[in-house]
């Protein structure tokens, strides 16, 4: 599949920028020839059945596949005209810039408030002013301030599924990145904890860039503005979520966001 | 029925409940054996006289009874001491031979320097420079009292003279380093010399003095007799106490029973090891496992990151790994002989050759000592740590370290700051265990620095204050010591219970010091909600 081919569009001013993406596990190849551009500060979801490839797209985004052994990355992928694969990067830069939710929520065994100021305790903030008002800050940013502000020094253990997932975004948002990745963060959440996060991801809209990985259809067509169905490690159709939802270019993509496939 | 029964496995859970039951039996058996006899030992018996159908007489304490093999009739075992008078402490009667058994009440027990206790009753005092004692029951123990300045007195001139002495030793060394080094004419040496020489004609003094002093003293005597008449004159400074259990009260026992604990806890051992306090063994023991623990618990935790989470996985890894596992199933006396071998001929022997060559052919650090002791024991203990190490870095979920990477942190700051105090109580439950197999070993530190008395503790106030080329004293190998090597088996008995109580309950101590800062950690860390 070509980038000019025009089932793909093309993003002007891209703020992330692939361009010729394969990656390799061992001798299988995982994604194929992937060239393609995200909007600065818009929802981008990545649809797809199982195993097409779409959450390690989104972790060659922080590198976080750098932790995988046996992989191998060909192309390039930049981040504000700067390639993110180059031997000389600061990945850790890049992290502070690219933030990251998994699908399974990993807050720390710590205490909600030391959740929160972890990442900028780590990027070497000591000032307990400057901490307690980002924390403050962030736990309203992801609406848990008023479920937790009494309890901000207790166990982040104690929380409920559905909040230690919005306390991971507000954990992400804290080290101020660009970008935050989203890797099926409502997979593993009830319909009404989904449901906050999704008013979340449509809150901070505009002002990050969010990528996200979906399995469920109607979830990237609520919160998304651009979406991409990728599948075997291909990108079949990407373009503004309205117009492939309603009128898709392919036939595949027609099949699977109507069901028949997938 | 039947298949119902077996299907929902009501037979397994009955194995499973005896298992526990099994094995919950056997350590409370040998607890209760080690407690009973342990706790018992201080607790004063009453002594018995018995009268003998050959009309002799007998005085000492039942020490047990039991039918003779093959018949109805009993015997009786008694301690009678007077190892002196009689040449052996125990005696065992037939019952039928005991015509009258009474428990008179002025019947003392002398406990003694030397020769054990002596059982029998007071006739005469004969002292020198004292008032002379009110009568009564209390006169011996008054009389004993009123010693002890003058007793310590001879014990001061005697720390004295040890301090001479080891000024005397260092005079030596240096004047053995300045031959080595072929200096003989210096003007400092000549001033060593003179010091020397000083420092002899004081000790020389001294010395007379004491054995004045302590011939003065030790012609303050006691007249006792036995239960057949027999008299034996004591000197009263070789006496450690007296009392008279047949008339002691309840409180009095429990006085008693408080300052013999005392003197096990702070006292030195005496009559090769079988009398008198255990504090040197208590010391070298608790030191040691101290020591072993500074050596090799950072040694494993380090060991055990580095195979979790710098080592790349290969086979030279799982050898390793294999190499570790397999580390913990060799025979401690295999780690002891290696450590005679390695660390204190081949590394100590080495030290001394470079470091303190003026004192060859003594050896200074090529002989057993605590240091040694310690590293062979943290060799042991090491791949336990390792291991524990390892699984509990890799018992953390994955999604935990790629949380904090994602947070740009570093991989040394996800380890220092999540993955560490997560793997904590993991790490020190490993340490626990590693812990009570160190302080139960015996066989590794017999041969690497344990020795039956020490002469000094390894730490104590004289420069360098830690002393760790010295040799020290073990609960474990005491137990062994005097339970088996000891001539007199039986009259050491009671302590061979007394001394397992205690290595017992030190390791408890020690283990649940640690258990509860585990369990500490474990409330902080716990990925689960607590």
């Amino acid at each position: 599949m070509l980038a000019t081919d025009n089932a793909i569009i093309n993003i002007d001013n891209p703020q992330v920028e692939i361009e010729g993406l394969n990656l390799y596990y061992g001798e299988s190849q995982a994604l194929k020839d992937l060239s393609f551009g995200i909007t600065a500060q818009q929802v981008t979801a990545l649809i797809g059945p199982s195993g097409c490839g779409k959450s390690t797209l989104i972790r060659c985004i922080n590198r976080m596949n750098d932790l995988v052994d046996g992989l191998r990355i060909e192309g390039v992928i930049k981040i504000d005209g700067e390639n993110i694969n180059d031997p000389t990067l600061d990945v850790i830069e890049l992290r502070r810039k690219v933030g990251m939710v998994f699908q399974k929520w990993n807050p720390f065994p710590k205490s909600i408030y030391e959740n929160i100021v972890y990442g900028l305790r780590i990027a070497g903030i000591q000032d307990q002013a400057v901490l307690d008002e980002a924390a403050e800050k962030c736990l309203k940013r992801a609406a848990l301030w008023d479920e937790v502000k009494d309890r901000l020094h207790q166990s982040a253990m104690g929380l409920s599924g559905g909040q230690m997932q919005r306390l991971c975004i507000a954990r992400a948002i804290a080290v101020s990145p660009e970008i935050i990745l989203m890797d099926e963060p409502c997979s593993a959440l009830d319909p009404r904890s989904t449901a906050r996060i999704e008013d979340l991801i449509r809150e901070l809209r505009g002002e990050y860039t969010i990528i996200i990985v979906t399995h469920n259809m109607q979830q990237a067509a609520r919160i998304s503005d651009y979406t991409a169905y990728m599948y075997l490690g291909e990108m079949i159709e990407y373009g503004p979520t309205q117009t492939l939802f309603t009128m898709p270019v392919k036939k595949e993509t027609e099949d699977y966001i109507t069901g028949r496939f997938g | 029925m039947s298949k119902k029964f077996w299907r929902q496995g009501e037979p397994f859970v009955w194995a499973t409940g005896l298992a526990l039951s099994l094995i919950l039996f056997l350590t409370l058996l040998l607890f209760y054996v080690v407690m009973a006899n342990g706790l018992t030992v201080f607790w004063p018996k009453k002594v018995a006289l018995a009268t003998l159908s050959d009309g002799q007489h007998l005085l000492g304490e039942i020490v047990q009874e039991e039918t003779i093999p093959g018949g109805e009739k009993k015997r009786l075992q008694f301690k009678i001491g007077n190892r002196d008078l009689y040449g052996l402490d125990f005696k065992w009667v037939d019952s039928s031979e005991i015509t009258n058994l009474s428990f008179p009440k002025e019947v003392q027990v002398i406990e003694r320097m030397e020769y054990g206790n002596f059982y029998g009753y007071l006739s005469e005092l004969e002292v020198k420079g004292l008032a002379p004692p009110a009568s009564g029951s209390n006169s011996l123990a008054q009389t004993i009292a009123a010693l002890d300045d003058r007793k310590n007195e001879v014990r001061l001139l005697g720390k004295k003279i040890a301090n001479i002495n080891r000024r005397v030793e260092l005079i030596d060394h240096r004047l053995a380093t300045a031959l080595y080094n072929k200096e003989e004419t210096t003007p400092a040496l000549a001033a060593l010399k003179g010091e020397k020489s000083g420092l002899k004609t004081e000790f020389e003094a001294l010395v007379t003095i004491l054995g004045e002093k302590a011939a003065a003293l030790a012609t303050n005597q006691a007249i006792f007799t036995d239960a057949n008449g027999r008299t034996k004159a004591i000197s009263l400074p070789s006496i450690v106490r007296t009392y008279q259990p047949n008339g002691m009260s309840f409180f009095a026992k429990c006085g008693y029973y408080l300052e013999r604990l005392r003197e096990l806890f702070f006292d030195e051992p005496r009559e090769s090891n079988t009398e008198g306090g255990l504090f040197p063994a208590i010391f070298g023991t608790v030191m040691l496992i101290f020591l072993m623990s500074i050596l090799s618990f950072p040694l494993g935790v380090l060991a055990g990151i580095y195979l979790r989470e710098y080592a790349r996985d290969g086979w030279l890894v799982s050898m390793v790994r294999i190499a570790v596992n397999n580390l913990a199933g060799i025979p401690s006396i295999v780690y002891g002989i290696f450590g005679l071998g390695f660390f204190v001929y081949g590394i100590g022997g080495s030290i001394d050759q470079f470091f303190f060559p003026e004192r060859l052919p003594t050896p200074t650090f090529g002989t057993g000592g605590i240091l040694w002791t310690s590293l062979t024991l943290g060799l042991l203990t090491v791949p336990v740590v390792i291991v524990a190490t390892e699984e509990a870095l890799g018992s953390i979920p994955p999604g935990i370290r790629e949380g904090s990477q994602a947070l740009a942190a570093t991989k040394f700051q996800t380890l220092t700051k999540i993955l560490l105090p997560m793997a904590s109580p993991g790490i020190l439950t490993g340490f626990i265990l590693a812990m009570a197999r160190a302080a139960g070993e015996v066989a590794p530190l017999m041969i690497t620095g344990v020795v039956k008395l020490a002469p000094a503790l390894p730490l104590d106030g004289v420069f360098p204050y830690l002393h760790l080329d010295r040799k020290f004293m073990h609960l474990g190998f005491h137990i062994y010591d005097i339970g088996f090597q000891s001539p007199n088996v039986e009259a050491a008995k009671p302590m061979v219970y007394v001394t397992t109580l205690l290595l017992i309950l030190i390791v408890l101590a020690m283990t649940s010091t640690a258990i509860y800062l585990r369990n500490k950690m474990r409330q902080r860390h716990s990925i689960v909600d607590v």
